[in-house]
């Protein structure tokens, strides 16, 4: 059986699963962004009709999994899979609604990179034959994530203007594994990051915490010589070519 | 194009983003800061002056009944969503005076009474405020005791 693995880091899907339906809903702020138009619900309570916050969440989640289940036409009992997570404590969104829905729940979590995990497990599991119909789904709330990760919402701070605003909002897909299922998209090879820690301790600058990664460079794992550096063709900024902690 | 290896060193790394991320406007910062902050210290002496002159307090007293007066306008505007408004605008400005001591104790009360009453508000009340009491209340007991032993 030949590998489906084409690189260090990387797998190839040679079945192709398809993303056959996918729902977002999101808060008033995202609703007022650029995608505005492309979300399927947009709620201007941050309550959205709930008690707390962390419900508002888990409802936000709800109504997104079952709004992309019914748009790919079938029904929570015909789900093998739910993929997902959140940004709580014990990714608690994410394992409530599974209570809720009753579909067998793989729970994920790597913070910003939820959905995408999702989508690669999801992937894997349609490609290797170990299910037809998964969903994937991933959430997170302004007024939840603030009050956990950094101040209550009340706190008169400034933010740096390299601070990041977590999303109000959650979003799932379903993907079919079956070649004669509906297409939005199609997953085709799925790439696993590493960890890449170069330092930024700085919560208020996540994108350069995380930019590392994406680029993939980073300090030398032990023993993988290979991986000292990266040979990547950039357009540097001239004063950017000084490198006063050169090696 | 230039083809270069990437270099993976924290040290760069760190400089690179300081001298990438958007600073923070210093000048305006500071300005708002000044003018708020300023104006919240004239309210403040405005009150002891009135507690002074027209109610015919003690000095000791009239000042605390700024203190008073602040913290209970800090917690009313808290309380209805103006004063994290206020707090982004004018930074330290609202943060230094007394008024942003009563915000660090009210937003916490607020954001944790859904969590109830013992283990929410009671628990979390000092989540902000704690270590300045912790570290304030400490200092004062080691110079009292340096003072009773070494001066009085």
């Amino acid at each position: 059986m030949p590998s489906k693995r084409i690189g260090i880091q990387t797998i190839d899907l040679p079945n192709r699963p398809a993303i056959c339906a996918a729902a977002t809903y999101v808060g008033r702020m995202e609703g007022e962004g650029p995608l505005g138009s492309e979300f399927d619900y947009i709620t201007q309570d941050e309550l959205y009709n709930q008690d707390t916050f962390e419900l508002a969440e888990k409802q936000l989640y709800l109504d997104a999994i079952r709004k992309a289940i019914e748009k790919s036409g079938s029904l929570p009992q015909d789900i093998q899979f739910l993929l997902g997570g959140d940004l709580l404590n014990q990714i608690i969104t994410a394992s409530f609604s599974a209570r809720d829905l009753g579909i067998p729940f793989i729970g994920l979590y790597g913070a910003c990179s939820t959905m995408a995990e999702s989508l690669a497990l999801g992937g894997m599991l349609l490609d290797g034959g170990h299910a037809q119909q998964v969903v994937c789904a991933a959430s997170s709330h302004f007024c939840t994530a603030e009050r956990q990760y950094r101040f209550p919402l009340e706190f008169g701070t400034q933010r740096p203007p390299t601070a990041q605003w977590t999303v109000t909002g959650a979003g799932a897909v379903v993907l079919n594994a079956a070649p004669k299922a509906p297409v939005m998209a199609r997953i085709a090879r799925v790439c696993m990051g590493r960890v890449v820690d170069l330092g930024i301790s700085d919560a208020n600058n996540m994108g350069a915490a995380m930019a590392p990664v994406s680029a993939n460079i980073g300090p030398c794992p032990e023993g993988k010589a290979h991986d000292k550096g990266l040979d990547v063709y950039t357009s540097v900024p001239q004063h950017m070519k000084h490198r006063p902690h050169a090696a | 194009m230039d083809k270069q290896r990437v270099h993976t060193d924290p040290q760069h790394y760190s400089w690179l983003t300081d001298q990438l991320s958007p600073p923070s406007q210093l000048g305006s910062g500071l300005f708002n800061a000044f003018w708020v902050g300023g104006l919240i210290c004239v309210l403040g002496q405005a009150v002891t002056d009135f507690g002074y002159q027209t109610l015919n307090l003690t000095a000791r007293d009239a000042s605390c009944l700024a203190c008073v007066v602040l913290i209970f306008l800090t917690a009313v505007l808290t309380g209805i969503g103006i004063f994290d408004k206020l707090g982004k605008f004018a930074g330290a400005g609202t943060f230094v005076p007394i008024t942003g001591f009563a915000n660090a104790m009210v937003s916490p009360a607020l954001e944790f009474r859904r969590e109830g009453l013992v283990l929410g508000l009671g628990a979390k009340l000092f989540t902000i405020a704690g270590p300045v009491l912790v570290y304030g209340i400490g200092a004062s007991v080691l110079v009292g005791i340096i003072y009773a032993l070494f001066i009085h």
